[in-house]
């Protein structure tokens, strides 16, 4: 586990260009993105070959702040743009950020398709249970019961557990982790930009000015702390009665395995016509 | 494939095949798409040949993301492309619009059939020539071509991925799908007589790149990610620089631009052919598969004597103004055939001086065949 300097945070921030930021007060995409820019610096990579696509929504702003290559595209749209550049660039590495809504909602169909590919780049969903860029609209993955402006009498509408999505659709590196664990998360967004193929991050995260004030959930800190005694790490789990897993939210790494990846894989198709054609 | 030889070659080709050529000869190096009728056959022959050379082919998920990919394939640096008819091109609105407000070049072909909705899928129509201007949201202007033939839908992608370069905008070619299935001769011209015109690269330090740097002609450099210029796109209203903006001069100077680079460039992209219109006092007003029966059918009037012309855009948006007023002073009637309900007609009435002016007559057909050139004949002829 690398340690940086709070220094290198301020190094990677386009700080001269783009600030005051457009985030709330206690938002947790601050803490996520510093998490990242840490795990960027903790593997000395070229920065010129890092580039940053989202899509829409409060985490989606992420990128404007940040001095790699950024794309800030279109709602629900960021892992297609990515998958132009992954597979224009194949040595370019891909981050993208998005949110709850941005990728399982209207971008559903080509987060499930990127892990199905198997395609090289690594997706950091920031998950806050709610659309906040537009004040406050439930999303697949607003939990049970939870009001939002469009459900006012309490959400019914089932959620999506997004590791289990992606698992299903093929995804090789699958982790979850918090807002509140920003060691793990770097740690977990280190080994998902190392691995070869689909990786996935799902963060949970806070909303305290939207989601934490119409749920009752208290402030920012109180919305930290629920990260932490809500949460359960996937190792400790075997060892935990029945009774201290009820309503907790498991974190950690659910898969992490070794596939043919989309861009290698088409290589080794160009090579074999080269092949072909010069016999 | 004939763009590989280095002499003409005479060949038979599909218009669809033609414009798969035309790409490869304009230096596309990425498509991405999604199989529809009636231009699947471009996905096809470039799934072929883009490996071949080292290139990339994808099949995506969906059409919205074919458009994404090619805009992020092209901030990389690919000379991009993609390939759908009505039902895509209604999906890719939104990244066409992402195109164009980023200034990202790419192309985008149209070949049009039936509408609205499914349609008829194997029938012609032209449907989009509305939407192909105005199809996405937001005011942003369109570069739009139209070939009439598979010699011309060749060159005419050349063009297309000319002008998506130096505009840096998303241009569309329009095709009939009668025309991407017929089978014509065409001469695929030697490799060096084709003229290539490829992106301005950024010649400044990194550190004084701005993406949106505009030149008198409104023309801007652009790097491609991985060159260590590290700049910001967004869809958002943008500074020169390409950070968000809500500033008003900002967000205007930006509209004022997209607009400007179409409307100060208009000589060089507006194309026509003016047909036996010297001494015509009637003129047809037509464009792709339904030009080559007004040619026929110029050809029959003027063999009994009738004084009949063609006025046809290469390129329909910008749209041909300048031409087409003259032509409104010259003749004394315009007929217009068109496959839709009369959506070149109603661009040309903006040009007419006068409300009460009957000089348009629109011939127009919705039911997915074509306008022959002894029906326009008889147009003429029940006009005057």
């Amino acid at each position: 586990m690398g340690k940086v300097s709070q220094r290198v945070v301020h190094d990677f921030l386009r700080h001269d260009k783009k600030f005051p930021h457009v985030w709330c007060s206690g938002c947790s995409n601050g803490t996520i993105l510093g998490t990242i820019i840490r795990a960027i610096a903790e593997q000395n990579l070229d920065r010129n070959n890092i580039t940053m696509v989202s899509g829409i929504g409060c985490s989606s702003r992420m990128p404007v702040y940040i001095d790699l290559n950024t794309l800030h595209s279109l709602h629900g749209r960021a892992i297609a743009f990515a998958t132009g550049i992954k597979t224009f660039k194949p040595d370019m590495k891909v981050i993208v950020v998005t949110g709850d809504g941005d990728s399982t909602a209207i971008g559903g169909n080509h987060l499930i398709h990127a892990a199905r590919r198997n395609i090289d780049m690594t997706v950091i969903v920031v998950n806050n249970n709610i659309y906040g860029m537009t004040g406050g609209q439930y999303s697949p993955t607003t939990p049970d019961d939870a009001k939002a402006t469009t459900s006012p009498y309490g959400n019914f509408d089932r959620q999506f557990d997004i590791c289990d999505l992606v698992i299903g659709a093929g995804a090789t590196y699958v982790a979850r982790s918090s807002a509140f664990h920003t060691m793990e998360l770097q740690k977990m967004i280190v080994d998902a930009m190392n691995h070869k193929g689909f990786s996935i991050i799902d963060v949970i995260s806070a909303c305290p000015v939207i989601y934490g004030r119409m749920n009752k959930k208290g402030g920012p800190p109180e919305m930290m702390q629920a990260m932490r005694d809500n949460t359960v790490l996937n190792t400790a789990t075997a060892k935990l009665p029945p009774e201290k897993l009820e309503g907790k939210t498991i974190r950690g790494v659910f898969k992490n395995v070794q596939c043919p990846e989309y861009c290698e894989q088409y290589a080794k198709v160009v090579e074999k016509i080269k092949e072909t054609s010069d016999e | 494939m004939a763009q590989n030889s280095q002499k003409p070659v005479l060949t038979l080709m599909q218009g669809n095949e033609a414009v798969a050529a035309g790409a490869l000869a304009a230096g596309c190096n990425y498509f991405a798409g999604y199989p529809i009728t009636p231009s699947t056959e471009v996905a096809e022959i470039l799934a072929n040949e883009l490996p071949k050379r080292g290139h990339t082919f994808i099949q995506m998920e969906d059409e919205i993301a074919s458009i994404a990919a090619i805009i992020g394939a092209s901030l990389a640096g690919a000379k991009s492309f993609t390939a759908t008819s009505g039902p895509g091109f209604s999906l890719m609105q939104e990244g066409i619009g992402f195109a164009k407000i980023t200034e990202t070049p790419c192309v985008v072909v149209n070949v049009q059939r039936g509408g609205p909705s499914t349609g008829l899928p194997t029938s012609p129509a032209q449907g989009e020539i509305m939407q192909s201007r105005w199809g996405s949201h937001g005011d942003a202007p369109a570069i739009v071509l139209y070939p009439d033939s598979v010699k011309e839908s060749y060159a005419l992608t050349i063009r297309a991925f000319n002008l998506a370069e130096k505009y840096r905008t998303c241009v569309v070619l329009l095709l009939d799908e009668v025309l991407g299935h017929m089978r014509e001769a065409i001469t695929i011209p030697d490799a060096s007589e084709i003229q290539i015109i490829n992106r301005i690269k950024p010649t400044v330090p990194a550190n004084w790149y701005k993406h949106y740097d505009e030149n008198q002609k409104y023309l801007s450099p652009l790097a491609s990610y991985g060159e260590g210029y590290r700049f910001h796109v967004t869809g958002l209203a943008h500074d020169a620089q390409g950070f968000p903006t809500n500033k008003p001069q900002e967000a205007g100077a930006m509209m004022e631009r997209l607009q400007k680079k179409i409307v100060h460039n208009i000589r060089d992209l507006v194309q026509i052919e003016s047909y036996k219109m010297e001494d015509a006092n009637i003129a047809i007003f037509a464009a792709g598969i339904m030009a080559r029966s007004a040619k026929a059918a110029v050809k029959m009037a003027r063999a009994e004597g009738l004084k009949v012309g063609l006025l046809r855009p290469l390129t329909i948006w910008p749209f041909p103004d300048d031409a087409v007023r003259k032509m409104l002073k010259n003749v004394d009637y315009v007929v217009v055939p068109e496959l839709n309900q009369g959506q070149f007609l109603h661009e040309l009435r903006r040009l007419v001086k006068s409300t009460t002016d009957s000089k348009l007559i629109g011939l127009q057909r919705v039911n997915g065949t074509l306008i022959t050139p002894t029906e326009i004949l008889q147009k003429i002829k029940d006009v005057l």
